[in-house]
């Protein structure tokens, strides 16, 4: 089927403000009469939580956390980007369109991307009306920095952790709500399956994970926030309860699930330190502002980095692309360090890692300076290595962080599902092939607070509001549904955990589905996947009851979950027959190994309906249209 | 290394609870404190046995999930580090632990080392925020914001809300945390016009929940992961006794 993402025609310049015009309003009276059930509390679902709130609608939002101001976006550091141009150095709307198009490698639509720009300038506005402590001048004006993928300084921060402070900017908007009654709160809840009634979103189930109870929510629309799915390599940058699960669950009833295979690996990571690893952490790409990255040039070099001279390093960026050196895009950046490495001139222990250097700029600047620009991450990073990034090169190597694809949706942000809504980085709808740094906050803001007050409206108004309830026989079987896995799940008593299948599953789609696929490796996947997901179904062992709270319960929920996306996420990829972004197929690159598109066969967005267990997911094609960008080989150099 | 460690297991809310015993085997000095656990907890599912429930998440100090009490102290023997953070280098073979959740009043106990902090959204709930619906708000460089008070009003902001400093404290006093949001908004001109109203509410909800008074034990900066200073506690007070002369 060819998808239609209902974007507005005419000049793109005025197709966000012609199209709210043209959307239908609900009365400031008939709101209150309807539900809108907003799944996940980060930025999107927060913001979009507090201002569907505020507008009068009976809000009841639900996370997984004890509270909402714990979701993932709490962990961005960097910043956010808006086309402010405070810094009077070229910017515009039209310049952040276009480098947010050409970041994506030409694989996202304009008309989102548009809009994405033009409300980036209301975000800051909006943040900083609710005290959100950005950085500032001497003068008392704020402050901005470069990231990378750009030429201009577009980037608001809050020292290293301008996530934390826009996710408590949104979670304060979203309290006041909760205290004005407008919004209901249910913390410690997990999503695990979403109610369709004649083809419409009706619901939600959750699992209660205090008490266990599986419980039946109905909305006038669901609007799901729950964020990304690169989990699925098991060692990411995300936190441990990120999951694809809520997403999966749509998926299953209908919604269509595009472009899963564009994953982002983020080039500055501290590498991993021995089996025992959770989790990756990420050390913010502001980094490379000031950092230079390099390898030795000669391989096998094991002197440390203070006695290897000047002239016996490879700055590797700076020669491959001095334009944007230490600032390349993060595919780019990621791709050549691992080159670096498979070549051996790797350091640090097993060799996959590559310096990120102060030392220049520490000379430069002083050693306070760069303390006040990065103090918080030298920390962190001491914490986790012991190791003092004042004195000696960080090791950095590439990580999961990032899933640009998601849930297909429309222009209005509504799935193929009517009155399912998808928001934030769940969605697949404006970072193409790659996410530019600074650009998902902006996204997730732009969704929540400017995109969906407007759009919800534009379905509501067509619908009667409180028609089908949770005593409707749907509700009825998907509680039995979810009863009967945990059921399963409790029943099968094998001899592995939860926690070492998804090491597995990991493994391998890191192996054979990460920063460079092949046809080969692709297929070798496509064959051990669904044989994981039989041993899982077979072998796992899940300790404790369903009645109470049970985290590893929770985990086996997950990974099952995880288990069947592997197998669509691969299977994309395995489509996808051209490198794109952060899509990388080793039979299609330039002489110097760069990504080669191939726009004739490749411009579209690829949409994948489920057809059931264990049988082949069905394509659904939405053509791309560059009208206001001409399609270029994206170069860097 | 190995260990030995003692953990308060508790099956419920109303159930009694009791510190067991358990081995830690072949710990790397690279884990950290939260992957020693999952290592205990994954030879206790393949005996069969229930594992060890703990509140975690991001695992990189920032989101305040986690809150363990380790050797007494809230997060462990290492300054400014959540127990996500912490890691095993910081312990030696033949070391004895023990680990307990938050203990507070106004905490009750989940399960194991899980407690319910949602006592603390309701202070928040109460008035830690300004009333700027979406939309409708002046350009954000039209309202300047001279660097040092931008500075502090960071410095304050920077609470990750784990509650540590209400473990830590002998009156389980909420007055670092609310003591936080209070300064963060009353050292930026957005958060003036309320600041009576919210000093008011938020420390009326403290208490209502069962926080205590702060009687200068100071012991809340001493076990903060991000070292948020008593200075803010004074900032409460100043603000709150402000307020009252106002009438608010
Ligand atoms: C370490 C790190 C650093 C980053 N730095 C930057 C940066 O500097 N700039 C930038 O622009 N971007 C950055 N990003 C990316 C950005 O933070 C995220 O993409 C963005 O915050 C996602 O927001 P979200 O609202 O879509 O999802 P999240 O913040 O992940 O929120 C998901 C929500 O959904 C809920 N949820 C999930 N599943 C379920 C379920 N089944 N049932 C119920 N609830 C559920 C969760 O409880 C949570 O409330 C960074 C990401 C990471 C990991
Ligand atoms: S798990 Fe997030 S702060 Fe420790």
């Amino acid at each position: 089927m060819i998808l239609d993402g209902k974007c507005p025609t005419g000049p793109i310049q005025q197709s966000w403000d012609k199209h709210r015009q043209d959307l239908k309003l609900v009365n400031p009276a008939n709101k209150r009469k309807f539900k809108v059930l907003v799944v996940g509390t980060g930025l999107a679902g927060g913001a979009a939580a507090a201002t569907l709130g505020e507008l009068g609608y009976n809000v009841e939002a639900f996370c997984y956390q004890d509270s909402p101001r714990r979701a993932h976006s709490i962990a961005a550091q960097g910043g956010i980007n808006a086309a402010k141009n405070y810094p009077n150095d070229g910017d515009s709307i039209h310049r952040l369109f276009y480098d947010t198009i050409k970041g994506g490698d030409f694989r996202a639509r304009e008309a989102d991307v548009w809009r994405l720009a033009q409300v980036s300038n209301n975000i800051i506005d909006q943040c900083a009306a609710q005290g959100v402590p950005f950085a500032r001048e001497y003068s008392g004006y704020l402050a901005n920095r470069s990231f990378g993928g750009a030429q201009v300084s577009r980037t608001f921060y809050a020292r290293g952790q301008t996530g934390q402070q826009l996710l408590l900017g949104a979670y304060s908007a979203l309290a006041r709500q909760i205290n004005a009654g407008s919004v209901k709160m249910h913390t410690r809840r997990e999503m695990i399956d979403l109610v369709v009634v004649d083809g419409v979103a009706k619901g939600i189930t959750v699992r209660n994970l205090v008490t266990g109870e599986v419980e039946s929510h109905w909305g006038d629309a669901v609007v799901l926030c729950t964020g990304g799915y690169v989990n699925v390599f098991y060692l990411s940058t995300n936190a441990m309860g990120c999951s694809v699960t809520a997403a999966w669950a749509a998926h299953k009833k209908g919604a269509l699930m595009a472009n899963p295979c564009y994953t982002q690996i983020h080039p500055t990571c501290i590498p991993q330190s021995g089996d025992h690893q959770s989790k990756l952490t990420l050390m913010s790409e502001s980094l490379r502002n000031d950092g230079r990255i390099w390898v030795p040039k000669k391989k096998g070099d094991t002197r440390h980095p203070s006695e290897i001279p000047e002239n016996e390093r490879d700055y590797y960026l700076e020669r491959k692309y001095p334009s944007y050196g230490n600032l390349a895009p993060r595919d780019i950046a990621s791709r050549a360090a691992k080159e670096s490495c498979d070549e051996g001139r790797g350091v640090g222990a097993g060799g996959y890692g590559v310096y990120l250097d102060y030392a220049a700029a520490i000379e430069r600047l002083g050693e306070s300076t760069i303390a006040s620009r990065y103090g918080n991450l030298f920390d962190m990073y001491e914490k986790i290595t012991a190791e003092n990034a004042y004195k000696e090169p960080m090791r950095m190597y590439p990580a999961p962080h990032y899933s640009m694809g998601g849930l297909w949706v429309d222009y209005n942000c509504m799935s193929n599902v009517p009155g399912l809504f998808v928001l934030g980085e769940a969605n697949f709808s404006v970072h193409g092939a790659n996410r530019l740094g600074a650009s998902a906050l902006m996204q997730g803001l732009a969704d929540g607070y400017f995109v969906i007050p407007y759009t919800i409206a534009g379905y509501l108004a067509t619908i009667t509001p409180g028609t089908v309830k949770d005593d409707h026989p749907e509700f009825k079987k998907a509680k039995e549904d979810a009863q009967n896995r945990t059921d399963k799940l409790l029943a099968i008593n094998g001899k592995k955990t939860p926690t070492e299948f998804m090491r597995e599953l990991g493994k391998v789609m890191w192996n054979n589905v990460g920063m460079a696929r092949s046809e080969k490796s692709l297929k070798e996947a496509l064959q051990i996947i669904p044989e994981m997901r039989e041993e899982f179904w077979k072998n796992v062992k899940v300790v404790g009851s369903g009645n109470d709270f049970n985290q590893q319960l929770e985990n086996a929920g997950r990974t099952a979950d995880f288990l069947e996306f592997a197998e669509l996420m691969t299977y994309d990829a395995l489509h996808r027959d051209e490198s794109c972004g952060g899509h990388f197929r080793t039979e299609h690159q330039t002489e110097d190994g760069e990504a080669k598109r191939n726009d004739e066969d490749f411009t579209y967005v690829a949409a994948w309906g489920s057809t059931g267990a264990n049988s082949a997911p069905e394509l659904h094609k939405e053509p791309l249209k560059f009208e206001n960008v001409e399609l270029a080989v994206r170069s860097y150099k | 290394m190995n260990l030995t460690l003692f953990v308060w297991r508790q099956s419920g809310p109303n159930e009694k609870g009791k510190l067991e015993e358990y081995e830690a085997k072949n710990v790397s000095p690279d884990m950290s404190f939260l992957e020693m656990l999952d290592e205990v907890n994954e030879a206790l599912i393949k005996e069969g046995r229930d594992t060890i429930a703990f509140d975690h998440d991001c695992r990189e100090g920032i989101c305040g999930t986690c809150c363990q009490t380790i050797n007494g102290q809230p997060h462990g023997p290492h300054d400014g580090t959540t127990v996500c953070q912490l890691h095993m280098r910081q312990f030696s073979d033949g070391d004895v632990i023990y680990i307990e959740p938050w203990r507070a009043k106004a905490f009750p106990i989940i399960k194991d080392l899980v407690v319910d902090r949602s006592a603390l959204d309701r202070i928040i709930q109460a008035g830690g925020f300004t009333s700027a619906s979406t939309g409708g708000v002046p350009d954000a460089n039209a309202v300047l914001i001279p660097k040092p008070e931008a500075d502090l009003a960071m410095d304050a902001a920077e609470c990750i809300g784990c509650g540590a400093c209400i473990a830590s404290c002998p009156n389980a006093s909420a007055m670092l945390f609310t003591g936080a949001k209070v300064s963060q908004l009353a050292h930026l001109p957005q958060g003036q016009v309320e600041a009576a109203a919210r000093v008011c509410a938020m420390t009326e909800q403290a208490l209502k929940d069962g926080f205590g008074n702060c009687t200068n034990h100071y012991e809340c900066q001493a076990a903060c992961p991000k070292g948020i200073d008593v200075k803010f506690i004074a900032k409460l007070n100043r603000e709150y006794i402000k307020a009252q002369l106002k009438g608010a």
